[in-house]
């Protein structure tokens, strides 16, 4: 499902529970975890973390590999090559957003020098 | 002597159907039913299918909400839809934390606040606010279930009937029957609109919104909103600094 | 190139972890009618929907696209004067302006 999907491709009924039901709900689910007293550790939170974890790293996914747009002319391989030296640098700098950012941003620039059209 | 202290306590049936009552005979039922065969109708004329407006309503019971989505989910992206309800019911935030503390007991659960926190919306959360405090603790949770059921059963019935009617009616009457979507959202507005913030927010939305939309801009309600409301919100602290 | 896989990436990224600090400020101020970002929320809110107000009136679906669109315009005006001319009653601003939308038909559409 990308990003500019309709409720065409995905079915009413799934629209519905998807943009309707879940976006409603979270506020009053939010109301019942305060008036509860459910913290910061709590099992709802996790999962949603991680629920949105995943989706953001399918997103993440999606604008490396795909092909619109100036990104589009330097090579899939190239693009996915950079960001992993991106990250590969961020892990080497002792977990260093700037190194990782900087890295990344180099290879692509460099990429896209050698071998975009 | 309150009433909870001289009257005997009630059985969970027995407060469930005192809510079932209070909820049909209150003065907002009034103003649902209207509200929900606005609704009803207008699903009809978007083309969706009755089972699909009935769940919408048990499962959202909002009526700004669903008319988002009735209005907006043929011809929006999904990301849209989704920030522009999200926007909607930030209300339920407030609303839900200001009542379901009266609704807890030493005993239970947050289990059993599951269903009250569901059936909260506008009109069960009023009379809620009005008549759960003269009622005994343990009557609550019950009578407030009761209190919510019956009003989103009126309101399914209600959206039934004018769904059906939109369907049936001669041109004239089903258009006045489209109508009453846009009127009740308006008056309902205006009921609640007694600051200049509301009212600014309500006027500069009513003008921004057309703006947007004819310069076909992605995510036109959720940006109106932004715009606009911003735009309001900031005039109203330009005059409380001038003060 | 669109805006949406960014502002996606927003929300995903720092909604859920920032949210609960948000709710934390909110209750920590009490969460009443006065404060702020309440306020600001709620103008946002009420934006929004007149923004769907409008839009139903302006884009409107079946049978409601019959009728003129001078017609709902006044139509909408007339119910929201009747509502702050009749002591605030939502009642009479819906009956006044379903009366003006039903004979604006009669009379000169439909």
């Amino acid at each position: 499902m990308n990003m500019a999907a309709t409720m065409m491709e995905i079915g009413p009924i799934f629209a519905l529970i998807l943009v309707g039901f879940l976006p409603n709900e979270v506020w009053r689910v939010l109301g019942l975890m305060l008036v509860s007293g459910l913290d910061e550790d709590s099992q709802i939170l996790v999962w949603v973390r991680a629920v949105a974890t995943a989706m953001l790293a399918g997103v993440l996914a999606q604008l490396v590999l795909s092909s619109s747009g100036a990104l589009g002319t330097v090579p899939v391989g190239v693009r996915v090559g950079a960001a992993l030296l991106g990250f590969a640098a961020f892990l080497i700098g002792k977990r260093s957003v700037f190194l990782g950012v900087l890295t990344g941003e180099l290879a692509i620039v460099a990429g896209a020098l050698v071998f975009g059209t | 002597m309150t009433a909870a202290e001289t009257t005997p306590p009630r059985s969970t049936m027995q407060a469930f159907r005192d809510g079932l009552v209070a909820a049909w005979t209150s003065v907002f039922v009034l103003v649902l039913l209207g509200n929900y065969v606005g609704i009803g109708a207008l699903a009809y004329e978007f083309g969706f299918s009755l089972n699909w407006m009935l769940l919408s309503t048990v499962l959202v019971w909002a009526a700004p909400a669903q008319v988002i989505l009735i209005s907006t989910l043929n011809t929006a992206t999904l990301i849209e839809v989704a920030l522009a309800v999200t926007l909607s019911s930030v209300r339920f935030l407030p609303m839900v934390v200001a009542l379901l503390p009266m609704l807890k007991t030493k005993e239970g659960g947050p289990g059993r606040l599951v269903l009250p926190m569901h059936l909260t919306a506008i009109s069960v959360w009023v009379e809620g606010m009005r008549l759960l405090p003269g009622r005994p603790a343990p009557e609550r949770v019950p009578f407030y279930n009761g209190l919510g059921i019956g009003l989103l059963a009126a309101a399914c019935l209600a959206s039934v009937i004018g769904y059906v009617l939109a369907a049936r009616l001669p041109t004239i009457l089903a258009a006045a029957l489209l109508f009453l979507t846009p009127m009740a959202l308006l008056m309902s507005v205006s009921r609640n609109s007694k600051t200049l913030i509301d009212k600014l927010a309500f006027g500069f939305g009513l003008v921004v919104g057309p703006v947007l939309a004819a310069h076909k801009v992605g995510l036109d309600l959720m940006w109106t909103g932004l715009i606009a409301g911003t735009a309001a919100y900031v005039i109203h602290r330009i005059r409380e600094a001038a003060r | 190139m669109t805006m949406e896989p960014y502002l996606a990436l927003l929300l995903l990224g720092v909604l859920p972890s920032e949210m609960w600090r948000w709710i934390g400020i909110l209750v920590g101020r009490g969460l009443d009618e006065e404060s702020e970002i309440i306020l600001w929320v709620r103008a946002v809110a009420t934006a929004l929907v007149a923004a769907v107000v409008a839009r139903i009136v302006l884009i409107p679906p079946g049978a409601l696209a019959a009728v003129p669109l001078w017609v709902r315009l006044v139509a909408l005006a007339g119910g929201v004067g009747a509502f702050y001319g009749i002591r605030r009653s939502a009642f009479a601003g819906v009956l006044v302006g379903e009366a003006i939308l039903v004979i604006g038909m009669l009379a000169f559409g439909g």
